[in-house]
């Protein structure tokens, strides 16, 4: 029936398409105009001043070091996690569903949770004082410990974003047929073998898709550094809201908005390259 | 029975809308910035609203929305505000796009004593009236009882300089180990204004034309001293009453409606008073709120109404003892004050009739600019205060940001600057 099928997969994706267009696409080159326009015409003006800006340099750097430290310590988290509750007989259900609880919290109320733990009258003071560590109140997230406030802010996002690579990895990880593992394990490899020889290669899709997702969403964070820190700890989408609302300048909001989205198609161009599986690696 | 203001209200209405049905036309949608918390907004619907004839919806949104909702109904062109509330510089973006001079209503008030200097504010540098005054608050500093046994010997509270107050904060250094002096540098703090109100007035005489001179140089040292002492967590710190009910913070600056709630709470725990002197005088700024019409608002009766309510004396008053904004009209406040509110309407007083006392005005005709001018001082201050470079070299390069902001906008000198002809231009 080939004149039927050939129809059918449009129709279906139609309304997405639809749906992207409309609500993404239309956006997208909005925000890409209103960066190039400054005054009349086009001008790349906006992208100067975002250059210029005595918080640019440290917001590019910020967001990276985030990134890098975060992404690959979520990977490895999630890596363990997920094969320790795919090896799970009892209880299975239970541990996926206290490990994701952090998926159903937003950013700005994980952030605050967060805020309650460490700020100075916090819980971590309190314990650290009746342990009799701290004299008083100490301070841990203000703009003079940039280095317990950048720990603060990794440990947060962790907590909070690990549990979407997780969910992502055990899905890939019940795709592995078990013949494979039982396989190597009769000609005698170890289970370090087992794990970097056949579970890693037979994953590497599903590690593509969580990579690619965690590591856009790092370069989008806000909600949890912008709670802990303010604006002690300057990262790119904070700095696109600040021009937008504290400074009401759009232009050069929108420029921030496009090098975040440029950065985020970069690295997910390096990842769909670096982590290409052919077809006949699939299980 | 009849009433009059309903009936122009729903003939206005009718005439811009021939299908709407009478009760949706009787509606006066009042949009506002201010008084926002669920506790005040009741006191607006219950209290200050009443005795108002024809249904008055009150709805309150976060500043920014506020400026994208009335951006985008002008493009729409389907307005559903009639009234709008909001501070001066928050109304300032939306002349003259958004708004429609208010003349005819001014002239209806004459009667209830507004300062010819506020009503000026009201035009925003054009030649219409395009906000009536609503209500006036200021900053104010507040202090823990257990801080005022560390004040340098000879300081008054009510009278203090930036010198004692510098002294004030080490002496409580030296005795608790702890800096207890706070400033709202966070995020959505109001640390601009101690700058452009306070800060500048006190230390230069001026706000704009004395961004870079010698006595600018000299007070940002001073300043870095201040910091010294100060909370470091004050970058953190929007609204101040939080960190001293806490008792993080002991000594605070900050606008009256931002630590109000610590004075409410625990009358007996905190004073308020004056903001400190510098050499040049006693710098304040007074805070605001306007009442605008926006453009082809749907019940424009409705919302002279709203107008000639708000500003008769006694809704004045009762906004003063309800929400702790202070009248802009003339008025007594009476005796049976919570003391919370008495403490800071003392403090409001002591602060105007000070003998040094020297009044620094909102900026006028800078327009959508307002962020980026607020950006040039929170610039300097984050490049000298938290990162410790030379105060020349960076009041050289803002002072270059400052002036081209000024030349794009145009905007004169406003007090305590001079005034000028044309843009006002840093020296």
């Amino acid at each position: 029936m080939p004149a039927r099928t050939s129809w059918i997969p449009y129709a279906l994706i139609a309304p997405s398409v639809v749906f992207l267009a409309a609500l993404f696409l239309v956006p997208l080159v909005q925000t890409i105009w209103l960066s190039f326009s400054a005054g009349e015409g086009l001008s790349l003006e906006n992208y100067q001043r975002m250059a210029g800006d005595l918080n640019f340099a440290l917001a590019v750097k910020n967001t990276f070091l985030l990134t890098l430290v975060v992404v690959p310590l979520q990977v490895v988290l999630a890596l363990g996690m997920a094969t320790m509750v795919t090896k799970l007989d009892k209880g299975r259900d239970l541990v996926l569903w206290v490990l994701t609880i952090p998926l159903g919290i937003s950013d700005l109320a994980a952030g605050l949770a967060w805020l309650a733990l460490l700020q100075n009258t916090g819980y971590l003071n309190s314990a650290l004082y009746a342990l009799g560590l701290i004299q008083g109140p100490t301070g841990w997230l203000s703009q003079e410990t940039p280095v317990a406030l950048f720990f603060a802010i990794v440990l947060a996002e962790l907590w909070r974003a690990t549990a979407i690579v997780l969910v992502i990895l055990i899905a890939g990880l019940q795709l592995i047929p078990k013949e494979f593992a039982e396989a190597a394990e009769i000609f005698g490899a170890k289970p370090w073998t087992r794990f970097t020889r056949i579970t890693l290669p037979l994953l590497k899709p599903s590690l593509q898709s969580a990579l690619i997702l965690r590591t856009v969403l790092a370069f989008e964070v806000f909600a949890v550094v912008y709670a802990l820190g303010g604006r002690n700890f300057p990262v790119l989408a904070g700095e696109a809201y600040v021009w937008q609302n504290d400074n009401q300048n759009y232009g050069v909001a929108a420029a921030y908005a496009v090098l975040i989205m440029a950065i985020s198609l970069a690295a997910t161009a390096v990842y769909l390259r670096v982590l290409r599986t052919r077809p006949e690696q699939l299980p | 029975m009849t009433h009059p203001v309903s009936l122009r209200a729903i003939a206005a209405a009718a005439a811009l809308f021939g299908g709407l049905t009478v009760a949706q036309a009787q509606e006066t949608i009042f949009y506002s910035t201010q008084l926002r918390p669920i506790e005040e907004a009741t006191k607006v619907r219950e209290v200050l609203l009443k005795g108002l004839s024809g249904k008055t919806t009150y709805v309150v949104d976060e500043p920014p929305a506020f400026a994208v909702r009335m951006k985008a109904e002008t493009q729409a062109g389907k307005r559903t505000a009639s009234v709008v509330g909001a501070l001066h510089g928050e109304l300032q973006p939306h002349v003259p796009a958004d708004l429609q001079p208010v003349d005819d209503v001014a002239a209806k008030l004459t009667d209830r004593g507004i300062p010819a200097s506020l009503m000026d504010l009201g035009k925003l540098g054009t030649g219409q009236q395009q906000y009536i005054p609503w209500m006036q608050a200021t900053y104010v500093m507040v202090a823990n009882k257990q801080a005022l046994q560390y004040l340098p010997a000879g300081a008054d509270v009510n009278s203090l300089t930036y010198a004692q107050l510098q002294q004030w904060g080490k002496n409580i250094v030296d005795k608790t180990g702890q800096r207890r002096l706070g400033f709202p540098a966070g995020p959505t703090g109001l640390l601009p204004r101690f700058f452009q109100g306070y800060f500048y007035p006190s230390f230069t005489g001026g706000v704009v034309t004395t961004f870079k001179s010698a006595d600018a140089q000299a007070g940002w040292n001073a300043l870095k001293e201040l910091w010294a002492v100060s909370n470091p967590n004050s970058t953190n710190y929007n609204f101040m009453q939080e960190p001293l009910l806490s008792g993080e913070v002991w000594i605070a600056w900050d606008h009256i409606a931002r630590v109000k709630e610590a004075l409410t709470l625990q009358p007996d725990q905190f004073v308020a008073f004056p903001a400190p002197a510098g050499p040049k005088g006693r710098g304040y700024m007074p805070v605001i709120a306007g009442l605008a019409i926006p453009k082809d608002a749907p019940n424009r009766a409705g919302a002279v109404a709203v107008i000639e309510h708000l500003t008769k004396p006694q809704t004045q008053l009762a906004t003063a003892a309800e929400v702790g904004f202070f009248p802009v009209v003339k008025a007594e406040l009476p005796a049976d004050l919570a003391p919370g509110i008495k403490a800071l309407a003392g403090a409001v007083a002591a602060t105007q009739n000070a003998k040094d006392a020297l009044v620094s005005l909102l900026p006028v005709g800078l327009g959508a600019k307002g962020g980026e001018f607020n950006k040039v001082y929170m610039d300097s201050f984050q490049r000298i205060v938290l990162r410790n470079e030379p105060v020349k070299d960076v009041l050289e390069a803002q002072a270059k940001a400052l002036d081209a902001l000024m030349k794009d906008t145009g905007a004169p000198c406003w007090a305590p600057d001079k005034p000028s002809q044309g843009a006002c231009a840093v020296q």
